[in-house]
């Protein structure tokens, strides 16, 4: 079957079977490898894009039920080379280690953000609910997404809890 | 992990999708996906036809009825949870679709699927019990009603025909005296996940006694199923502690509670009398 939509901003299209999976479309397809897979099944949240301003789990979804949505995966994030605050937080604030949760994360985080620029942390938690991580823990990924809150804000990220101790 | 093969059609006219249904009996509706999709994956399931219903118009509002509230087939457990209309006249569906599965499953999965899907343990088929919801059924021979109560029969098996599509829940608006609430252990702790058990009543307080009360309980049986005993020892009660956890101590009466993974027939039946007696609390309280 033909299908269309946007990824990142560009018009694309494929030839695909009825079962192919988005995330599968997005990987293979499109070369795009940003988005991973992690436990198939629709628990871990490492599919997760956004599609049509949602976070959403590309590995639970048919690539053609994203006919014609607008898609963004995490290497639609960065614009001119500047990362995205969200993508800036998890460096600064080291909130990934081996990074396989990583774009998943980010893109939930941008997701909550988009919805509500000034979040609580149990707001955060609650958001990245979706979002498994094996190896960071979650301590510094919420102060990374709380770093990327105060940019999007305008506003002087606090301090690395590290550089008070 | 993918699906076998399939042939897939995204009608865009109700019609279409029930003439599509009539014509191949192996066919499956596809709403949200998140139930469907990965019993496909996992190949419990092997459809030769999907009839995706998510191109269909006029199928994903909440309407307002004058005395009941719609909620169509295409609309999401987050639209749910975040609709006022649900929240004043179904309180215990909104806090059920807020405490479905994580973000990202409550961002495509709906309401509707969720009925039809009718999970031993789900969320939402038990505030739809309480709440005395009506389940609107199209078929290309015209649509019926089915009462929530008839519309659970067994573990996965709702009263829908193949050939049907569910295209509402309809609640019948909350009126003076009338709140409902939802509590529940989610399998992964707190709210999260399916419900290890869960119950949501809907009560009606009048001169200072309980005059109407609907209980129902899920996760601990073979369905989402009412809990009558609670329900007739809260009616004609004051509604006093003492007396919401005396009625509550009738949470299994008449149920066949089933062991899983999750627990034992005893802790089972224990979690579904606190939380029945959680539940109707919370009601009382939003009763006013
Ligand atoms: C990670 C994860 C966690 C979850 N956690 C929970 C949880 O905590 N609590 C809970 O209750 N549920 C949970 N679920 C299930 C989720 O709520 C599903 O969204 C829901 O059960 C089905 O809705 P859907 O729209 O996704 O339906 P689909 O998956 O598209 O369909 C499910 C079934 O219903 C049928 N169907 C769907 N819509 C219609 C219709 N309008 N007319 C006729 N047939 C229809 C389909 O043919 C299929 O048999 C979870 C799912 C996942 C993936
Ligand atoms: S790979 Fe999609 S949720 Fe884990
Ligand atoms: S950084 Fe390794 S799983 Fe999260």
């Amino acid at each position: 079957m033909q299908v269309s939509m946007s990824v990142n901003g560009r018009q694309v299209s494929g030839d695909v079977e009825p079962r192919t999976l988005l995330v599968h479309f997005l990987r293979e397809d499109r070369g795009l490898t940003g988005t991973h897979v992690g436990c198939e099944s629709s628990y871990c949240g490492a599919c997760t894009v956004k599609m049509d301003g949602k976070a959403v789990l590309s590995c639970t979804m048919l690539a053609v039920q994203a006919e014609g949505a607008d898609i963004t995966t995490v290497e639609g994030l960065a614009e001119n080379g500047e990362l995205h605050p969200v993508q800036e937080g998890f460096w600064e604030r080291h909130g990934l280690q081996c990074g396989f949760c990583t774009p998943g994360m980010i893109i939930s985080a941008v997701t909550l953000l988009e919805e509500n620029d000034n979040p609580s942390e149990e707001e955060i938690r609650r958001g990245i609910e979706g979002n498994l991580c094996r190896c960071t823990g979650y301590h510094n990924i919420v102060r990374a997404i709380e770093y990327a809150g105060a940019k999007m804000r305008g506003e002087e990220p606090a301090p690395a809890e590290w550089e008070n101790a | 992990m993918y699906p076998r093969q399939f042939d897939y059609v995204a009608p865009s006219s109700l019609e279409e999708a029930l003439a599509a249904l009539d014509a191949n009996p192996g066919a499956k509706v596809l709403a949200g996906g998140m139930s469907l999709l990965p019993m496909m994956k996992m190949r419990l399931l092997s459809p030769e036809m999907v009839v995706d219903i998510g191109r269909i118009g006029g199928l994903g509002d909440i309407t307002d009825n004058g005395d009941s509230i719609s909620i169509g087939a295409l609309v999401t457990h987050t639209e749910v949870s975040a609709s006022g209309l649900v929240q004043e006249h179904g309180a215990a569906l909104a806090t059920a679709a807020s405490w479905t599965g994580d973000r990202q499953v409550r961002n495509r999965g709906t309401c509707c699927g969720s009925m039809v899907h009718a999970d031993v343990a789900a969320d939402q088929p038990v505030a739809a019990l309480a709440l005395g919801a009506t389940m609107v059924a199209a078929s290309s021979g015209g649509t019926r009603e089915i009462a929530a109560a008839d519309f659970f029969v067994d573990t996965m098996m709702s009263a829908l025909e193949p050939n049907e599509i569910l295209t509402e829940v309809r609640i019948p608006k909350a009126g003076p005296g009338t709140a409902s609430a939802y509590d529940k252990l989610g399998r992964r702790g707190g709210h999260t996940d399916y419900a290890v058990a869960g119950v949501a009543a809907s009560v009606t307080r009048s001169n200072g006694s309980i005059s109407a009360a609907t209980v129902a309980v899920t996760g601990v049986g073979n369905r989402p199923v009412l809990a009558a005993g609670v329900a007739d020892a809260l009616v004609g009660s004051d509604g006093s502690d003492a007396a919401v956890e005396a009625a509550a101590a009738h949470a299994t009466d008449g149920i066949d509670v089933l062991e899983d993974l999750y627990g034992s027939v005893g802790y089972k039946t224990h979690l579904a009398q606190v939380f029945a007696a959680r539940a109707v609390k919370a009601a009382l309280s939003a009763a006013g």
